[in-house]
């Protein structure tokens, strides 16, 4: 279906941005500003909600709802058009992004009072929420790269948005050089994807097929390749599927904060705490896991990336989960918890479980927003305080943003009703019975005791944060005591500045109501928002509705590893991205599923009822980490809410520093000392200047013959006049004759 | 409107010639002749927008020609015409020349008179290179645009104006001197194998095409070694580069944005042109040292970038950066490379010329470049941050403002490169200059635009005039125009950019365009009559 009205949702916010620059500039009115920003992020949401739940809309049918601009780039084959679309996957993330972004819009007109910088920051949000949804509608790969680098371009004027913080703008250059580190892969990944599908004749980057203007889809090119790469080192380097699948993972890695480029998402703290929620929590950080999910038909096909991706996902969470634990600002623990849990989407990714991933990112994004709005609330509440250990006892003072806290607290521990439960516990239970497509055997579950050791420390952190802000002893009105950790040493801390200037002389207090509002309605979807997506498992237990809409809405549109393939599911509906039937994978059989005979039909409605107790079993067992968790965080840290962490988590394990020595001040000194003073200025000019004296002293030594006797002169002339006519009675044209051999 | 070629070159001419007669007159002011000197090239660049009109269109071959006799005894010919590639740079030229005027508005005191005529003389010599078809020409308005801008960093440059000018006048002519010999050269050897005695680059063109005249291989490698020198020094090629940051950095603001925006193009255009046309053979040949020498540009480029601590020297450096993807693009062979290494002149011109006039209305009210005498410039000078920051994502090449369009085309060509192997590496290496771009250009904003401020002379700045943002406004609005629209630009040069490539990938038939062949039958009557 095409709509023209589809590019609303993303000129709105364009729109709001820059009246904001150029009008709010001048009236420099905070109501006006406000109501422009959240107007234009509301009518995003209005129009999204209509092109999604209409009667044709774009969760309701099979057929994305498109909108064609214009021909952006056209050289030779190569086509990238500015055209949106809005199918069932973008659909969802429409969704929650406007209406999250709207939400944390509301929040800081709030939070951002009285700040001297008010229309600029709201015109960089809104140019957020342009970028963001241009990322997630984007028709082809390459204007997902233009919101892809959109956004990273808002995450870096935001997070240097308070320019009178020393740690700003390093935090923001940070931010951007990681993200465009990874940009490398994801640019050279799109040319792959290109070159892949013209070695094809299709050549095409578009996410979809568009007959009306001559484009095929690449992906749907992908999806009908039988065969898929083999598991092996060597495909990574191969030029095909895996070679792409490998780059545009590179590319997530930087925008999502996963290792090794997660570095630049703790820092980017040092923006506003509403950026934080917006940008680094909710949406833009998990643009990496949508850009996997949207390809997932060449994910499918490359097996070895997607062990890549489940390894560094799982591996990410773990990492992070344990930073988190040490970490004693506020901010700085939900920054590694939200690396931590986008792990947990990586994860998913790589062991084929691409709905439960978006699931995870979508509920993830209720209760991180809540959480970041909550420590938000916390912060305006005690004047700018973010070290946990001048919190305390909050509670009292602060009781609406204890509740809904409360809420986020328990969804991101995994407490079973709230939203995070059913996504996390589904992204571990489909690690554990994942297939051999892109794990050797075995693997899936030591991933799976990786994810639950993270679950548990997760718990753990996220209650130690909750003890330490809410309850216990009111620290804030002391005085900072403890001897200072080594913890300020570097520029990249956020506390340091802040010591000073906040003197608490004013009690904390519960902050207004442009403010609890969204985070009442984000505690209500961190509540219930899971709910959409309750697996059958669990659902049947309750003899209620037995349908898992998140999964049965999503399904069709992503590609199902081979494994996960049924019979019975290609045959309804005819989905859009089917995949093949499933194919032999070096030899081995390509259906392999845990308790069950090959070839049997599986699927979550269809599981056996071994399966089905199984996963009921698991959904124990994610309730028994979440409640030890819960219980060892509340017995450890109720009592001693300072207990001194290790060290070496508390120095995130010097990745920094290692970085640092390893990487940046290596290449700095080898530019400034090598290249720029020995090799340019020495070499390169000293050849120069050497060639020049020589001629300068070669004409010095011809100076003797100058000598001011017109005999002399005379004779040298008559000399030159005999060699030169020599050589030409000799030679005649010999250099001619030279050059027309 | 068949003359307007020549009206184009004549202007600025004639506008020198006013600023001169004006300065005798009874009554006249110095500070007058900035607006002579303005006049002329604004009305040039509004003459020179006729040119989309009348040479607009998907024909390869020139257009707008003007042919006349020139010196009858050696054959030489006043031989004008554009095509889809020389049509953008002339306006690059016409556009870049009235905001450079104007950017010397306040900064040029002395020797005003002089200094406009040698403006307006320049520009003249640069319109010329773009638009000559005849080598003598060409070569004419490629030294004749050396002579001015040796006098403007000379006079009005910074400390090391002596050393600098020098330098740049000795690097630059050496290579051109070695051009002069290859195009006698290639003068000789058309004559003995045609009988023709030219300097027309179509005829020339033509009869190699045509097999009436073939060129030996060695002939055609030093040929093209000799053609390649002049430019190579010129895009400038590492490793021979080293003018460029000294000429860059002492040079008046005005000088550095016609050194970067134009004159380095004048390279790039002379490969394109008559390198990739006249040596066909040779081109491919050379292409795996060049395009070695290319990424090894972009990459070193930026790393010495990084680590200057003048910021007009890191903008300079960033040009050899810059031109190393167009030198990429170019040697690819490929419809996107090549393309996309003619938009990558076109952005370079607009985003570096920017960045220079940002870093000379800085210098102007602080009189330093070095980083690190700023810092915290956001406060008290946010229209100027603005700029700057925007300008510098189009260098770092951010979708949707004119630097991605380019590189990425480039890369994109250079991947689907069939001369040298292993391409892909070539692109990866390649793709990292993106990288280093973030890295030296933020990291540069960052200590002088954001942070806090380091002294109280920066808290006091003044924030950009109405005529500073006038003079940047239209750089900015072309910097998304040309990165949200790219397609006016693209579809204009394609057929030219396919025939220059087509004659490299089979040099017996490409080329210019076929209505020369009839024209080489008349012009040998003619000889043959005489």
């Amino acid at each position: 279906m095409q709509s023209n009205l589809l590019s609303l949702i993303i000129f709105a916010p364009l729109l709001g941005a820059a009246i904001n620059w150029f009008v709010g500039r001048r009236l420099r009115r905070e109501r006006f500003i406000g109501i422009v920003a959240c107007a234009s992020v509301g009518v995003s949401t209005i129009i999204a909600f209509y092109f999604a739940f209409k009667s044709d809309g774009a969760l309701r049918t099979m057929q994305p709802v498109m909108d064609h601009l214009w021909t952006w780039i056209q050289v030779g084959a190569f086509r990238a058009d500015f055209g949106l679309a809005m199918d069932r996957l973008s659909g969802i993330y429409a969704l929650f992004v406007t209406f999250v972004g709207l939400l944390i819009h509301i929040f800081a007109t709030g939070y951002m009072r009285g700040d001297d910088g008010y229309y600029r920051f709201f015109a960089y949000l809104n140019l957020f929420m342009f970028a963001m949804l241009t990322l997630v509608l984007a028709d082809n790969f390459l204007l997902m790269f233009v919101g892809w680098e959109g956004v990273g371009l808002c995450s870096y004027l935001l997070i240097g948005y308070y320019l009178d913080r020393d740690e700003a703008a390093p935090a923001a250059k940070k931010a951007f050089i990681a993200n465009r580190v990874g940009d490398w892969g994801f640019v050279l990944g799109i040319m792959l994807v290109f070159f892949f599908t013209s070695s094809l004749g299709k050549a095409s980057i578009s996410f979809f097929d568009k007959p009306a203007y001559g484009v095929a889809s690449a992906l749907n090119t992908i999806v009908a390749i039988p065969s898929v790469d083999p598991f092996s080192w060597h495909a990574i380097f191969a030029g095909g599927i895996t070679s792409i699948a490998v780059l545009l993972f590179i590319g997530a890695t930087g925008k999502s904060a996963q290792i090794p480029l997660f570095v630049w998402l703790p820092d980017a703290m040092a923006g506003p705490t509403p950026v934080s929620a917006l940008i680094h929590a909710a949406t833009m950080v998990t643009a990496g896991v949508y850009m996997v999910v949207r390809c997932s038909a060449i994910y499918t096909h490359a097996p070895t990336a997607m062990f890549i991706i489940a390894v560094i996902g799982a591996v990410t969470a773990l990492f992070a989960a344990t930073i988190g634990i040490a970490q004693n600002d506020i901010k700085k623990v939900l920054a590694y918890s939200t690396i931590s849990q986008l792990g947990y989407m990586f994860l998913a990714c790589g062991v084929g479980a691409f709905v439960a991933a978006i699931f995870h990112v979508m509920t993830h994004a209720f209760f991180k927003a809540q959480l970041f709005l909550g420590s938000g609330s916390v912060i305006t509440g005690l004047h700018h305080e973010q070290d946990m250990r001048r919190m305390g006892g909050l509670r009292k003072y602060m009781p609406i943003t204890w509740l809904t806290m409360c809420a986020g607290w328990l969804a991101i521990c995994g407490v079973p009703i709230f939203a995070g439960f059913f996504s996390k516990d589904q992204i571990l239970w489909k690690t554990w019975v994942a297939g051999q497509f892109s794990l050797p055997a075995g693997f899936g579950k030591v991933l799976w005791f990786i994810g639950a050791v993270t679950a548990l420390l997760t718990a753990v952190y996220m209650t130690r944060l909750m003890v330490m802000t809410f309850g216990g002893s009111e620290r804030f009105r002391e005085h900072h005591v403890e001897p200072t950790v080594s913890l300020h040493h570097n520029e990249h801390e956020t506390n340091e500045s802040q010591i000073d200037n906040s003197r608490h002389s004013h009690e904390p207090h519960e902050s207004p109501l442009s403010m609890t509002v969204p985070l009442v309605v984000l505690a209500v979807l961190s509540t219930i928002g899971g709910l959409v997506g309750v697996p059958y498992a669990i659902s049947s237990l309750t003899g209620g509705h037995p349908e898992n809409y998140f999964e049965k809405t999503l399904s069709p549109v992503v590609s199902a590893v081979p494994a996960n393939e049924t019979a019975e599911r290609g045959g309804q509906n005819e989905p859009i991205w089917l995949s093949p039937k499933p194919e032999p994978v070096d030899g081995r059989p390509a259906v392999a599923q845990v308790g069950e005979a090959p070839n049997s039909a599986t699927g979550v409605e269809t599981a056996s009822p071994q399966e089905i107790s199984q996963e009921r079993i698991f959904a124990l067992i994610s309730i028994a980490i979440a409640l030890s968790g819960i219980g060892i965080g509340w017995f450890m840290f109720q009592a001693q809410p300072l207990r001194r962490m290790p060290s070496l988590l508390e120095h995130k394990y010097y990745v920094d520093e290692i970085y640092d020595a390893a990487i940046i001040n290596p290449i700095h000194v080898a530019s400034r000392e090598g290249l720029w003073k020995i090799f340019d200025l020495g070499v390169i000019d000293g050849l120069i200047h050497s060639l020049g004296k020589t001629v300068v002293n070669f004409g010095r030594t011809f100076r003797y013959m100058q000598i001011g006797f017109a005999r002399g002169y005379a004779a040298i002339i008559l000399a030159g006049a005999i060699i030169i006519i020599g050589y030409f009675a000799y030679n005649g044209a010999h250099v001619l004759r030279f050059l027309m051999r | 409107m068949n003359h307007l070629l020549t009206i184009l070159v004549l202007l600025p001419l004639i506008g020198a010639a006013t600023t001169l007669i004006y300065s005798f007159t009874p009554g006249a002011r110095e500070s007058h002749h900035r607006w002579i000197a303005l006049g002329f090239s604004t009305l040039s660049f509004l003459v020179s927008l006729l040119l989309i009109q009348s040479a607009s269109g998907n024909i390869a071959s020139f257009r707008l020609e003007e042919n006349y006799s020139w010196i009858t005894s050696i054959g030489a010919r006043f031989h004008l015409g554009v095509d889809g590639i020389s049509l953008w740079l002339v306006l690059l030229t016409t556009l870049l020349m009235p905001i450079s005027i104007l950017s010397s508005w306040t900064a040029i005191t002395r020797r005003q008179l002089t200094y406009y005529i040698l403006m307006l003389l320049l520009e003249s010599a640069m319109i010329g290179v773009f638009i000559s078809l005849d080598l003598l020409l060409f070569y004419l308005f490629f030294e004749a645009s050396l002579i001015p801008m040796f006098f403007l960093i000379g006079i009005w440059g910074g400390e090391r104006k002596i050393y600098a000018a020098v330098k740049f006048f000795i690097y630059t002519s050496v290579g051109s001197l070695l051009m002069l010999v290859g195009i006698i050269a290639l003068y000789f050897i058309h004559q003995r194998a045609t009988g023709i005695a030219t300097f027309d680059y179509a005829i020339l063109v033509d009869t190699l095409r045509s097999g009436a005249l073939t060129i030996s291989p060695r002939a055609e490698f030093w040929l093209f070694l000799a053609f390649a020198f002049a430019f190579c020094i010129k895009i400038p090629l590492w490793p021979l580069h080293t003018w460029l940051p000294d000429a860059h950095t002492e040079a008046p603001t005005a000088g550095s944005v016609i050194l970067a925006g134009i004159l380095l193009k004048m390279g790039t255009y002379g490969l394109l042109r008559f390198n990739f046309g006249l040596f066909p053979n040779a081109a491919k040949q050379f292409a795996p040292i060049m395009i070695t020498l290319a990424v090894i540009g972009i990459i070193y480029g930026a790393l010495v970038a990084m680590v200057q601590p003048d910021v007009k020297r890191l903008v300079a450096y960033s040009s050899v950066s810059h031109m190393g993807f167009v030198v990429l693009g170019l040697f690819s062979f490929t419809e996107e490379g090549m393309q996309g290494a003619l938009y990558q002149m076109l952005t370079h011109g607009v985003s570096t010329g920017a960045l220079f006039l940002i870093v000379g209305m800085i210098y102007e009210r602080r009189h330093t470049r070095m980083i690190s005498d700023f810092g915290g410039l956001a406060r008290p000078m946010p229209w100027f941050s603005a700029f700057f920051v925007i300008a510098s994502l189009s260098s770092i090449g951010l979708p949707f403002l004119n630097g991605f369009v380019g590189e990425f085309l480039i890369m994109m060509g250079a991947w689907t490169s069939t001369i040298v192997r292993h391409v892909w590496i070539v692109t990866m290496l390649a793709g990292t200059g993106m990288i280093w771009a973030a890295v030296y250009m933020l990291w540069m904003l960052q200590r002088v635009v954001f942070g806090t401020k380091t002294s109280e002379a920066n808290a006091k700045l003044s924030d950009l005039n109405a005529r500073e943002i006038g003079l940047l406004v239209p750089l900015l609005v072309l910097m998304f125009f040309m990165g949200i629209y790219p397609s006016t630009f693209l579809s204009r040069s394609r057929a030219s950019i396919e025939a220059a490539r087509q004659r490299i990938s089979s040099p017996q038939s490409g080329g210019v365009n076929i209505a020369l062949t009839e024209r080489r039958g008349s012009l040998r009557e003619q000889v043959h009559h005489r």
